[in-house]
């Protein structure tokens, strides 16, 4: 048999039974191990009760994506058999905890029964270290060598004792020594370790993106709690006073983005996070930030709607939101990320935007990406560049009468970026405002202002998008199938384009960081000059597709899911290769 | 009564608050007794204009930082709040005012008024309360009376009238006062005691609407308005009720002020244990915490 370079196993069950820490100890134990892991996880709305299930893929090499079918499934009980079986490749593992049930037999795939319940409660006498027996077994069966686990389960509980650890170690063992006795020829699913990196963390995409506001030098948060959004905010609330920074936990979204307005008025670099429908009620106020030319950032942690949709499922249905949504013209910066990585990068870069060009940036995630876990190289510090905004020297005069030639906040300038004043500032003082005005901040209705003060609003964003952050590119640079993409959907694109490669296929792939406004510079050359453009999204109606087409060319092709869940790596690899049979 | 005079600098004058931006009210409205009231307060605490920051919503009374020297903000309907509360934590070393009407805060705005007094900055809010809608040309406001016709009441209201005081000690607020822009004098005192006081401050002030509102006038506010009885109890919450749910007359002065409550920027800086100079070792303490 061929040697195997990635696997996939799945841990499914109740909902707050564990499913969830049992992964990630799986993913950080892994990690440890050199290997590379990339985790899926969904849950249900509901608090306790409902079906969970929480994905660890490892391989090694760089993963991407969450994995297609599951190689490896471990079945809690009857309902989480029911359910995922569907996904579990033929000739894969099924273990099942046989004190909940017994399967019957298929002969589709290898099943193996573990007492789970059993070891832990009648073996160990820890009930709550059924988790831990789980890791071992997952661990026993790839082949991770023990110690990493060990040493990862000792870091996790040493500061609850020696008899804390040793309890869980005996889980662990107990784990391991199972599968060695009962789960032979297990050949199939090893892989071989690659190095240790020793320059990995293991995070989520939400914590990823939420250190690298802290990296950006964010100090006050105003948010309210909303999935799959509340994991910034729930970070953010224990590291920010480390720094002097604030969180407030508003009554609704509305007073969030304006307590962010606010405090960036008074000189803060604020943000806040949401989804979808927080969105939907910030509108009015992203306005007042275009309008007042206050930098802020709004993190879009995107859900399937609409409405209150589906709460803890996955789709990319907010770009129409986020860079058109409004009344009147209200240019503002898109910016998506494209993993967990990438968060960290992308969140600094929003802030930096929003400084630089005084206005709202919107950082778009998705319930796949904020949710997920992957191994990544850790952030080097010392490269981050941190952008402040341009500032009003202060003339030592306390008094400012703007008729008699006062400060003019909103001075007309080459790239439509002017002076901010800080309140305590002397002669810095003006009123922000949602009405139009003119340079000095004063609200004025005549044709002329409001035509310059558009032209300004605009020519930020004109000179905004020329720093607009290198986009993501994968593939053959001179294939003539492109494919445009966006967020962690990027992912998926990448695992399809490498295996129409194995295939002969040549496919090229970009994914923009800045959505709005398009970076024409980074997009044009290559929408209009490959053969076919295919454009991949989680949504019906295809919203980059649409403002693309808008920009470029109306022939593209459209790849859409919209059912709560991902793409898989062959819908894409299959309708690529659709497409250009097409041809013929 | 506190001094106007006290801790002003000699050579002030109300014209180191005056934006040389003319007011847009109609004549004889009540408003502009509010903005002179303002001016004084501010002399009388002879604050410096670069340390003060009027906030305000939407609606007539809302245009009032413009008319000011000092830092302000013009915002959006209802969310005066929001961001005073933004501008307060962000920096508390400044002085805070915000202004805005009753649509503006006991409407569009009625859920930011209740989850701001609790929290107990300490700011001092305005409301000129004309018990109509009046730069929408006059339409029934949540302080208008039962039966009150308008074009969007064209038989009468039908909605019970909100009590600013009383839902403002409800929800917690630490000082509430009521004043009358006809009686100026009190007025600005009202603000200057709003200014001192430590926390969330509320002044809701008669201030007619002399174009839409043909009931509630200056002539009708000052045959019911009666200044708070010289016993009455500031501390006391009960008694305090009883002033704000009285119709007749209805109380001008401080109704009630509760000084023992600790201001929302206090007990947030209290979670700080550290400041700027910490954030590399926070971060790099996340980074190896996730390795």
């Amino acid at each position: 048999m061929t040697a195997i370079h990635d696997i996939v196993i799945r841990v499914a069950g109740e909902s707050g039974e564990g499913i969830q820490s049992t992964g990630i100890l799986l993913a950080q134990a892994v990690a440890r191990g050199g290997f590379h892991v990339i985790t899926y996880w969904t849950v249900p709305a509901e608090i306790k009760g409902g079906h969970a299930l929480f994905q660890v893929r490892l391989g090694d090499h760089r993963l991407y994506a969450q994995g297609d079918q599951v190689d490896i499934l471990l079945a809690f009980n009857q309902e989480a058999y029911d359910l995922n079986t569907k996904d579990l490749r033929e000739g894969g593992l099924l273990l099942y905890d046989s004190a909940d049930f017994t399967p019957p037999e298929t002969g589709r795939w290898r099943q193996v029964p573990v007492p789970l319940t059993d070891i832990a409660k009648n073996q160990l006498k820890f009930e709550l270290g059924k988790n831990v027996v789980a890791v071992g077994v997952c661990s026993a069966l790839f082949g991770l060598p023990t110690q990493h686990a060990e040493r990862l389960l000792r870091d996790r509980w040493q500061r609850k004792g020696e008899e804390v650890v040793q309890i869980n170690m005996r889980a662990l063992q107990a784990g391991i020594d199972y599968v060695e006795r009962n789960v032979p020829n297990r050949e199939e699913y090893r892989i071989e370790a690659p190095p240790i990196r020793p320059n990995t963390i293991v995070l989520s995409g939400s914590q990823s993106l939420s250190l690298g506001t802290l990296a950006a030098g964010a100090n006050f948060f105003a948010g309210y709690p909303i999935t799959p959004a509340s994991d910034v905010m729930e970070f953010l609330a224990s590291e920010l006073p480390k720094t002097g920074g604030t969180v407030i936990q508003a009554e609704d979204e509305m007073a969030s983005i304006a307590m962010c307005l606010g405090a960036s008025y008074a000189g803060r670099k604020a943000l806040t996070s949401t989804s979808g429908p927080g969105m939907s009620l910030m509108m009015e106020a992203l306005g007042l930030g275009t309008m007042a030319e206050l930098p802020v950032v709004v993190v879009d942690a995107q859900r399937a709607g609409p409405s209150t949709g589906l709460p803890t499922k996955h789709e990319q249905g907010d770009l129409y939101l986020a860079a058109l949504g409004g009344h009147g013209e209200v240019p503002r910066i898109v910016i998506a990320t494209t993993g967990v990585e990438d968060s960290f990068y992308q969140a600094i870069n929003a802030f930096n935007l929003a400084e630089k060009y005084q206005c709202p940036v919107i950082l778009m995630s998705d319930t796949v990406l904020m949710m997920r876990m992957e191994a990544i190289e850790k952030p080097d510090l010392n490269k981050v560049e941190v952008i402040d905004r341009l500032l009003f020297e202060p003339n030592g005069h306390s008094q400012v009468h703007p008729e008699e030639g006062g400060f003019l906040r909103y001075a007309q300038t080459e790239t439509g970026v002017s002076p901010m004043s800080i309140p305590g500032m002397p002669g810095g003082q003006y009123v922000a405002t949602g009405l139009e005005h003119n340079d000095t901040g004063r609200p004025r209705y005549d044709p002329r202002t409001h035509s310059t003060m558009t032209e300004k609003r605009f020519r930020k964003m004109a000179h905004a998008v020329l720093d607009a952050p290198p986009p993501d590119r994968h593939g053959d640079p001179d294939a003539e199938i492109g494919i445009v993409t966006w967020g962690s959907t990027m992912g998926n694109v990448i695992e399809a384009v490498d295996r129409l490669a194995e295939r002969g296929l040549k496919v090229d792939a970009i994914a923009p960081k800045m959505l709005w406004p398009l970076p024409d510079h980074q997009l044009r050359d290559f929408v209009m000059n490959k053969r076919k453009v295919i454009v991949v999204e989680v949504n019906y109606s295809g919203q980059l597709a649409q403002l693309l087409a808008a920009r470029y060319r109306n022939d593209l092709v459209r790849l859409n899911t919209y059912g709560g869940v991902p793409f898989k790596v062959a819908d894409i690899v299959n309708f690529v290769e659709s497409e250009v049979a097409q041809r013929v | 009564m506190s001094d106007l005079a006290e801790g002003r600098p000699a050579e002030l004058t109300i014209d180191e608050y005056k934006s040389g931006e003319k007011p847009t009210w109609c004549p004889g409205c009540g408003d502009f007794g509010v903005l002179n009231a303002v001016y004084n307060a501010l002399l009388a605490k002879g604050y410096n204009s670069k340390d003060v920051v009027c906030i305000s919503g939407i609606g007539c009374s809302s245009r009032l930082p413009y008319f000011m020297s000092t830092y302000g903000f013009h915002s959006i309907h209802g969310r005066a709040m929001p961001i005073a509360t933004g501008i307060k934590v962000g920096n508390p070393e400044l002085k805070v005012l915000a202004f805005g009407g009753d649509g503006d805060a006991f409407a569009i705005g009625a859920g930011h008024f209740v989850h701001a007094v609790r929290r107990n900055l300490d700011l001092t809010y305005v409301i000129m309360d004309n018990a109509i809608y009046g730069l929408t040309k006059g339409q029934t406001s949540p302080t208008s009376m039962v039966g009150f016709q308008t074009k969007t009441t064209p038989s009468g209201s039908n909605d019970r009238p909100l009590n600013p005081l009383m839902l403002a000690i409800t929800a917690g607020a630490t000082f509430v006062a009521r004043a009358f822009s006809g009686k100026p004098k009190e007025l600005a005192d009202l603000i200057v005691k709003g200014i001192d006081h430590k926390g969330f401050a509320v002044i809701d002030v008669f201030s007619p609407c002399p174009t839409f509102n043909k009931v509630n006038t200056f002539k009708a506010y000052r045959e019911e308005v009666a200044s708070v009885p010289a016993n009455h109890d500031p501390s006391d919450k009960v008694a305090a009720l009883g002033l704000a749910n009285s119709e007749h007359p209805l109380y001008t002065g401080v109704i009630y002020e509760d000084t023992g409550v600790p201001t929302y920027e206090e007990s947030l800086s209290k979670l700080h244990v550290g400041g700027e100079e910490n954030r590399r070792k926070v971060i790099d303490g996340m980074l190896a915490r996730y390795s």
